[in-house]
């Protein structure tokens, strides 16, 4: 299982892609928004917590046909299928790793980005902590969807479309408790929802995962 | 004799065949009724004037827009449990008729809501579940069709629906903590205190039972249409086989 | 520990292709599968892997033992020769890669990136990974393709090696494999009669 895990991190670093396209898209998604709603700082701080869920988590978005792909492409999946690990365990490594390679830079560039968009000085902390709590649900969310559409020619779009409802609770949440705590609302409401969706899905979502996952090998 | 003997796709279609016309009948009648008594025969309401009657169209379509997705989620774990190819079919079939509920229940919201709240659209809680409803219904016919293989189909589709409703359940959860709305309470209730007055109330039960039979109906349709396009593919691969 | 086939029936799509197959292969044994292209020998060294479930009929002695090479290698590109082993070692919990590097004749190649290599070279990377997963049985589906001779030599030997350490080898092939002493198997007799896929049984 970590030999799985040091092999996607390691290929996440050297195919280049892993790392830096998840960062870049949530770069640009934060670039652009002042651009189109205009400068002013009042308005920015205001939405700023929203905007940087919604960069985060169309960055993971991006990244989620990557996770099964690749394998399914080259024949690991199939050799993955049947080394001695539990399926459930091979989904729940390769949701880790797609969290440490796409969620994890997401987290700690937020408050970089939070500054161009003149996020309030109480909303840093809570923007950290709710991305940190909420994006391994959007990774674990992802996976259940990758391991859907994996070996589907027109895959891509249909991912999205799958994932896009399973991901709105985790953003209602997320952006509500960065949104409270930017505006010094009491924040532990929201917070303990997201935490709880977050330890729901990370719990049973991956036996839904390997479960399609075995039945799209079939 | 069981349930499940209803599960043979033959026996299915010669049963829901003797019931399909009474069904039909039934659903027709009542809307006609319902429709026509809530539109023509009820007072206006004394603050919303005429535009109250949408509510015959509005409140049934979306009872069931939600009623189908329950009924897909029951047909989806009797698939997953006892792997009847009909009740698969029936989940498949009863998709795009809750799609379509689901649409009607957004429009006419929206065709209500103008003239009372002034907007057509607003993100207030029910009309944004309906929205999220939607996608999960989009989501759920898009996987039925990019899958070749009708059992995997099957497969993957039902525990979608499982997943699906989880998460629906939470969104809606998740919509009213966003935000309390502007949308009235529920119109229905057994508490006779909450109610609609009894003039909508009783043409509104028309209505609704009319959308029931009308949503059976259709189910039996599709599910006849299903099964006998999946027929159709099995001949024609036999023949190609011999 | 044999691995036993009885009357094992193997479906493509929920159709049946070969039905009846029986046969056992003994701890120290090989035998090859051959037949016509479709005839359905990828689809049964799949099931015997553990792949796809079997239509009908049993499989017994495989599951954890089985060691499978398909069609492609499951290599990465952007891993070196020694990196790809490792990692399949390390999945499979052994931990020496030397000898499978060495009969392979991959040494000198250990740090390239395993998308330099070519065509060849990676399918003897792939079979070398046979070598790091330390289980008895082997289940190969063309693996001399796009071998030079001597690469199919060095193949044999090794497919020798593990058959005298006491393992076996099921393999599928059109092309001699250099090891006459492998008993050979014919699924052409095998052939499903035309029936219906079992997801349209129900319709018909």
């Amino acid at each position: 299982m970590i030999a799985l895990l040091t092999r996607d991190l390691r290929l996440a670093v050297r195919a280049g892609g892993g790392f830096g396209l998840g960062l870049a898209f949530f770069l640009i998604v934060t670039v652009l928004v002042p651009f189109g709603v205009g400068p002013e700082t009042g308005l920015l701080s205001k939405i700023a917590p929203g905007v940087l869920w919604i960069g985060a988590l169309l960055a993971c978005l991006l990244s989620l046909d990557r996770i099964f792909a690749l394998d399914w492409e080259d024949g690991s999946l199939d050799l993955l299928a049947t080394a001695p690990l539990p399926m459930e365990g091979i989904v729940s490594v390769k949701a880790l790793a797609h969290w440490i390679t796409t969620g994890l830079p997401l987290v700690l560039a937020a408050p970089l980005l939070g500054v161009l968009l003149s996020l309030p000085a109480d909303g840093y902390l809570w923007v950290l902590v709710s991305l940190a709590v909420g994006t391994p649900a959007l990774s674990v969310i992802g996976t259940f969807g990758a391991a859907l559409t994996v070996g589907l020619k027109r895959g891509g779009l249909l991912l999205s479309l799958l994932v896009l409802p399973l991901y709105v609770p985790t953003l209602i949440f997320g952006a509500e408790v960065a949104r409270r705590g930017a505006e010094g609302l009491a924040v532990q409401t929201p917070l303990l929802m997201l935490g709880g969706i977050s330890a729901g899905a990370i719990a049973l979502l991956p036996f839904a995962s390997a479960a399609v996952l075995r039945i799209n090998l079939r | 004799m069981s349930i499940w003997e209803y599960a043979n796709p033959v026996k299915f279609i010669r049963t829901t065949d003797l019931v399909l016309p009474w069904v039909s009948a039934l659903a027709v009648a009542a809307l006609v009724v319902g429709l026509v008594w809530g539109f023509f025969f009820t007072p206006e309401d004394y603050r919303q004037g005429s535009t109250v009657k949408i509510i015959y169209l509005h409140v049934p379509a979306a009872m069931m827009a939600i009623n189908a997705w329950v009924m897909m989620l029951v047909t989806s774990l009797v698939w997953i449990v006892r792997r009847h190819h009909v009740s698969a079919l029936a989940a498949r079939a009863a998709a795009p008729i809750g799609a379509t509920f689901t649409i009607i229940a957004l429009v006419t919201g929206a065709l209500w809501g103008q003239p009372m709240w002034g907007t057509w659209w607003a993100w207030d809680p029910r009309l944004t579940s309906f929205l999220i409803l939607f996608l999960f219904y989009l989501g759920y016919m898009a996987l039925w069709t990019a899958i070749e293989n009708d059992d995997t189909a099957a497969d993957l589709t039902s525990i979608l629906c499982l997943v699906g409703s989880v998460f629906a359940l939470l969104s809606r959860y998740a919509v009213n903590f966003w935000n309390q709305g502007l949308h009235q309470g529920a119109s229905l209730s057994l508490d006779a205190e909450e109610n609609v007055a009894d003039v909508f109330w009783y043409p509104l039960l028309v209505c609704i039972a009319g959308f029931v039979l009308l949503f059976v109906a259709l189910v039996f349709l599709r599910t006849q249409t299903e099964i006998r396009a999946r027929r159709a593919r099995a001949l024609l691969a036999r023949e190609r086989q011999a | 520990m044999m691995l036993s086939v009885r009357d094992l029936a193997v479906s493509r799509g929920g159709v049946p292709v070969l039905e009846g197959v029986s046969f056992a292969l003994a701890p120290g044994r090989a035998l090859v599968l051959r037949g016509p292209n479709g005839s359905g020998k990828t689809t049964l060294l799949r099931t015997v892997a553990g792949l796809q479930p079997p239509f009908s009929g049993e499989i017994a002695g495989a599951g954890e033992r089985i060691a499978y090479a398909g069609h492609s290698d499951g290599l990465k590109a952007m891993l070196t020769v020694t990196e790809n082993l490792r990692f399949w070692a390390q999945v499979f919990g052994t931990r020496d890669i030397s000898a499978a590097l060495r009969d392979f004749d991959l040494a000198q190649l250990d740090s390239r990136l395993a998308g330099t290599l070519s065509a060849g070279q990676k399918r003897r990377l792939g079979l070398a990974r046979l070598m790091v997963t330390g289980r008895p049985v082997w289940v190969l589906d063309e693996p001399t393709v796009s071998l030079d001779a001597a690469s199919v030599g060095l193949f044999a030997a090794a497919v020798r090696a593990h058959l005298a350490a006491g393992g076996s080898a099921l393999m599928a092939t059109h092309i001699d494999l250099g090891i006459p002493e492998a008993e050979v198997f014919d699924v052409t007799p095998f052939k499903a009669v035309p029936r219906a896929a079992k997801q349209d049984e129900a319709f018909l």
